[in-house]
């Protein structure tokens, strides 16, 4: 890289035993690319910097992509401003592009740098780097992204330089006892390097704190065991470093401290997020949340004034916005107040379809003065949650969504009102949403269908907030999470406790209650117990459980939107059962005495309570009933059931099963799933677990909450027409929801070239034939020169194909079926595990 | 102690019916069908009372015969439907159903159109070809009813490749266990590294039982001789091997089974098409 040369450029000066150098302008911490944009400007506009590098080569993140990665220039429709250019492309070319035209450009660029603290105010900033020099700056622009830096080893002797973080080529070290730190991939990775050829004869240790490797891959796991049993490396499970010394360490053991020979350390504990480290330098995030953001002013400055926050830590992880941001805020430093950002043609796109006209930044106050939970942001923050929001206008009368359609976006009301119809048989029981709040939030935070159809009661704009935009802005707006809670809460009670309740009736219970998050098996209510309190299920879905003749008897599934606790309440007798939850979920807990009283005060409401009762206790007896003539049959369903909560099928709303009394291994549904979808097949049928002939296949399960969409830069995956999640074409092959999946059913792969027709196959023998075409058939058929950029593949229903998923219409035996679990978790599957 | 909302049911996209099996699928729906049409010929058969006697060439006969042969073109159409992966609303399942109860049906109308009247010629070649493409596919239909548990019962969870795998993992650990044996031993389990059970056709596999382990004669032959640590290490893993070893071929000698009836199925249903091109066209060129 071209940064080692630039360095002599920085002038340096020696001031009693610390270099302090000649003050600049504007310092740039991290070469990214928005850092690398931001320099660019500011040598552009020949105003003084200088570029503040942590490793030795610009572009750190960029820099470790795999060799040729195709990089992508999402979103497409955002122009690029910045004085480097930039375009879809291979990692190399770009980043020899960006190093030409730093050079070219005579950007100041000092590598090795890593900042430890940045003193002083304003005006006059002094930058403590590591290595003991010191820098200058009037200002400071922070586009140190979010990959953060490696977590140091922190025992005695933790600074000794035979401690590395990275290990470049494992074969470059012979006759050493290496100790590698960490248990995660890639401590096991790169023990595993270390070790691979005898010849070397290095003896390696990996130390692991626990005693198991739980944050590993199952493979490197199982490649680890193997290599400890041929004897070619050595475990140390719940084993810690105590003191380094040269060439030996010392280690805190179970059984007390012990002394090993030790000539490298490798430490591989993984990598602490900038967040700390920012702060620590006076710059304040919106929230506690861990996907808060720092709070910026409209021309990117954080609360401690002089230092900017640009790039992926401010929020945009994307290369164009990051570059972009760069160019911005230098002009913004260089007082070029009037500057519009960049986006301001896609914001008018936004707004087009509107009957007013006014500009964007009319359109932004006017939101931000009427929406009650926008009233907090700051004009840049509005700008950014709008990028990934739609303003739609309905007539009087139009249907916003309907009952039961996907969809997990929120809107929010701009001007005029809308009506709530609570009743799906009679459309004239309504209830109004006024100007200036909003809706929709049960299936944001559910993640389920929408529970009542919504439509417009006059003319009314409103602003329709993707799941990810309205999850941001829950992240780093506390008062607009805080007003969306209550009033989630509040609907959710109208919702199931039906018409005839007012708001003013449910006050007190409102009032009183709280959200609690539980973990995946945490139990919300103990079989036996006394209390009275009503728990709602906001997030993630329950199990009940009874113990019957000494057995723990699976009862229900109870999905997001059901309530639990009433019969102890009505009865005042112990809890009847456990509840517990079956995944990571939420729930209100409505305080006991406050509901007996709206109880009390509402026979109607009683009655209704009492109806839902007498059901549960059917279902109850019933399988009680059945428990002591066929225990053999609801011991099977149980475990069944468990099985499957096990296996996710709990935060599943639709999903893949094959029951392998039926399967007879044609694969027919992989080759269906295939030619359905450009020639690759989403799901492995002879993957993923087993219970009792039913087989949960690696394909997705379309989570209430996707893992996938967690942490995507471009917010390519969405919820489609019929609870699908998808991943669109502006997918940008980044690996992230590969990564977030705990399923494993996301794959990166290329388009593959097409195949000839079937006929053609049958009759003359050409092509590959039905199917997934094989790695040689590809690489043999691949249009010279094309680029082949993988993207995230995943199952995606088969959306927008007649007939519905492949999978289970090309199932010869009717093995493939798909479920959504409050359908297949019934008493009714009982008969089936006779 | 709990209510689920009506508004939680969710609604999936589904086609077909629910979790039923080719041959319950619809509710015997192609069964009733098949056994109707067997009725209906086998009644009209009998009211027709064709003389001199029943035949091919009266009008019964040619009602039958065109039945039979648009049957038979229209069964050997599963093998495109299976492939051709289009859009629209329909199941392979159902056309399995009614691919395996109209092909029963034909034993009925096939030998209806006969007349009983059987020679040594091209009419009763294909009759007797059609009874051989359904007498093979009712042992594929018996195959597909009964295997399938055995096959998920002896995989276990694990996946072909991933057999495959674990059958490598403990072929490098007996490599390197074994360096330290004497040179005899050695050459066992190298004879016994030979033999892999994705080697051989598929006699082989559907005959495998393991008789002729070379991994069962390396245990056996081992387990004789005075122990030493470095045999016993071996030994296990030996039998780690064995066991393995058995699992993979029960699992090939399952696959193959639900195969290997294809393997006469389909050419059988080849010359069929061919022997019935010849029954009609000189059934018309003799009229």
């Amino acid at each position: 890289m071209g940064c080692l040369a630039l360095i002599g450029m920085a002038q340096g000066c020696r001031e009693g035993g610390t270099s302090v150098s000649e003050p600049v302008r504007i310092a740039i911490i991290g070469s990214g690319p928005a850092g690398l944009s931001a320099a660019a400007r500011a040598a552009a506009l020949g105003l003084s910097h200088v570029l503040l590098e942590k490793s030795d080569h610009l572009c750190d993140t960029i820099f470790k992509y795999q060799k040729g990665k195709h990089v992508m220039a999402t979103p497409a429709m955002l122009v690029l401003r910045a004085d480097l250019n930039f375009d879809a492309g291979k990692r190399e070319a770009i980043l020899d592009t960006w190093d030409r035209q730093m050079a070219e450009a005579r950007v100041n660029i000092r590598c090795n740098s890593d900042v430890a603290a940045i003193e002083g105010e304003a005006g006059n900033f002094i930058l403590k780097l590591r290595d003991g020099t010191a820098t200058r700056a009037e200002a400071v622009i922070l586009a140190i992204g979010t990959q953060g830096n490696p977590n140091l080893l922190r025992c005695l002797g933790g600074g000794l330089p035979h401690v590395q973080y990275q290990l470049d080529d494992p074969g470059e070290f012979i006759d050493e006892h290496i100790t590698v730190i960490g248990s995660g991939d890639a401590g096991i990775e790169n023990a595993l390097g270390l070790a691979a050829d005898p010849v070397q004869r290095n003896v390696v240790t990996i130390l692991n704190r626990s005693a198991e490797f739980a944050r590993a891959k199952k493979g490197n796991v199982e490649l680890l065991t193997e290599a400890v049993a041929a004897g070619r490396m050595i475990v140390r499970h719940e084993t810690s470093p105590a003191e380094v010394r040269e060439g030996e360490l010392v280690l805190d053991t179970r059984d007390g401290q012990e002394t090993i020979r030790c000539d490298r350390i490798i430490a591989r504990m993984g990598s602490a997020a900038p967040r700390a480290r920012v702060e620590s330098w006076g710059v304040e995030f919106s929230s506690p949340e861990r996907d808060a953001f720092p709070v910026l002013s409209p021309v990117f400055e954080t609360t401690r004034p002089g230092i900017h926050v640009i790039g992926a830590l401010a929020g945009y992880p994307l290369i164009k916005h990051c570059m972009n941001q760069g160019y911005d805020v230098v002009e913004f430093l260089n007082g070029n107040t009037a500057l519009k950002p960049a986006d301001e043609p896609i914001l008018e796109a936004r707004f087009a379809d509107l009957p007013q006209r006014r500009s964007v930044d009319e359109w932004l106050a006017l939101i931000g003065a009427n929406v009650g939970i926008l009233h907090e942001l700051s004009p840049l923050q509005l700008r950014e949650l709008l990028l990934d929001s739609t303003a739609r206008r309905f007539a009087r009368d139009e249907v916003i969504f309907a009952r039961h359609a996907p969809g997990s976006s929120l809107f929010a009301i701009v001007s005029g009102s809308v009506l709530v119809e609570l009743d799906a048989a009679d459309p004239s029981k309504v209830v109004p949403i006024e100007q200036g709040s909003i809706f929709g939030e049960v299936g944001l935070i559910s993640g389920r269908r929408r529970g009542s159809t919504v439509r417009a009661a006059e003319a009314t704009v409103a602003l329709e907030l993707s799941r990810s935009a309205a999850l941001k802005l829950m992240a780093t707006s506390p008062s607009a999470a805080r007003e969306l809670t209550r009033i989630s809460i509040e609907r959710q009670l109208l919702q199931i406790f039906g018409s005839g309740l007012t708001r003013e009736d449910l006050a007190e219970v409102v009032a009183g209650s709280e959200v609690k998050t539980c973990r995946a098996g945490e139990v919300v209510l103990a079989e036996g117990e006394t209390g009275q309190d009503i728990y709602i299920i906001r997030r993630g879905s329950m199990v009940v459980e009874k113990q019957i003749g000494g057995r723990t008897v699976f009862l229900s599934y109870l999905p997001a939107g059901s309530y639990v606790g009433e019969m102890a309440l009505i009865d005042g007798t112990p809890r009847t059962a456990t509840v517990k939850a079956a995944i990571k979920s939420e729930v209100i807990r409505l305080p006991g005495e406050a509901f007996a009283r709206l109880l009390e005060s509402k026979p109607e409401l009683l009655r209704k309570a009492r109806g839902d009762m007498t059901v549960r206790r059917e279902v109850n007896a019933f399988i009680e009933g059945r428990k002591a003539g066929f225990s053999g049959a609801v011991d099977m369903y149980s475990a069944t059931a468990q099985f499957l909560v096990d296996n996710g099928i709990g935060e599943a709303t639709d999903v893949l099963l094959i029951d392998e009394k039926l399967c007879v291994g044609c694969d027919n549904c992989e080759k269906a799933c295939a030619d359905s979808h450009d020639g690759l097949s989403r799901l492995n049928r002879e993957a993923g677990r087993t219970y009792a002939h039913l087989h949960v296949p690696t394909s997705c399960r379309h989570c209430e909450h996707p893992h996938c969409m967690a942490d995507c830069p471009p917010n390519a995956i969405k919820r489609g027409a019929d609870g699908e999640v998808v991943i669109d074409d502006t997918c940008i092959g980044c690996g992230n929801c590969q990564r977030n999946c705990p399923y494993d059913v996301i794959r990166m792969d290329s388009v593959p070239p097409k195949k000839p027709p079937l006929l053609s196959w049958m009759f003359l023998g050409l092509g590959p034939g039905p199917g997934e075409p094989g790695k040689g058939w590809r690489k043999k058929h691949l249009a010279p020169g094309a680029e082949q950029p993988k993207k995230a593949i995943k199952c995606d229903m088969c959306s927008g194909i007649a007939g519905g998923p492949a999978c289970v219409r090309a199932c010869p035996t009717g093995a493939a079926i798909r479920v959504s679990p409050e359908a297949f978790l019934t008493v009714a599957r009982m008969d089936q595990a006779d | 102690m709990a209510t689920v909302p009506r508004s939680a049911a969710q609604t999936a996209r589904q086609t077909g019916s629910g979790h039923e099996s080719f041959l319950r699928h619809a509710r015997f729906r192609w069964l009733k069908v098949s056994a109707a049409l067997s009725l209906v010929a086998l009644i009209g058969y009998v009211a027709a009372d064709t003389k001199p006697r029943p035949s091919g060439n009266s009008v019964m006969g040619y009602t039958l015969g065109t039945i039979g042969a648009l049957l038979i073109v229209w069964l050997t159409l599963l093998g495109v439907r299976k492939r051709a992966m289009t859009r629209g609303a329909w199941s392979l399942k159902g056309w399995t159903s009614a691919h395996v109860y109209l092909g029963l049906s034909l034993v009925v109308i096939g030998t209806l159109h006969t007349g009983f009247q059987f020679g040594w010629n091209v009419h009763t070649l294909a009759y007797g070809l059609m009874m051989l493409v359904i007498g093979s596919g009712i042992f594929g239909v018996i195959a597909y009813a009964t295997l399938p548990a055995a096959l998920s019962q002896n995989r276990e969870e694990l996946t072909q490749a991933q057999m495959i795998e674990g059958l490598e993992a403990i072929d490098r650990q007996l490599n390197e266990a074994a360096q330290s044996l004497p040179r005899e031993d050695i050459d066992l389990v190298l004879r016994a590294l030979a033999d892999s059970p994705l080697r051989g056709g598929l006699r082989v596999r559907l005959a495998s039982n393991g008789t002729r382990c070379e991994t069962a004669r390396a245990i056996a032959r081992l387990g004789s001789s005075a122990a030493t640590p470095e045999r016993d290490r071996t030994m296990t893993l030996l039998i780690r091997r064995k066991s393995q070893l058995d699992r993979m071929r029960r699992h090939l000698r399952i696959k193959a089974l639900l195969e290997v009836w294809l393997y006469l199925h389909i050419p059988a249903t080849f010359a069929l098409l061919a022997a019935l091109t010849a029954h009609i066209v000189s059934v018309f060129y003799y009229w």
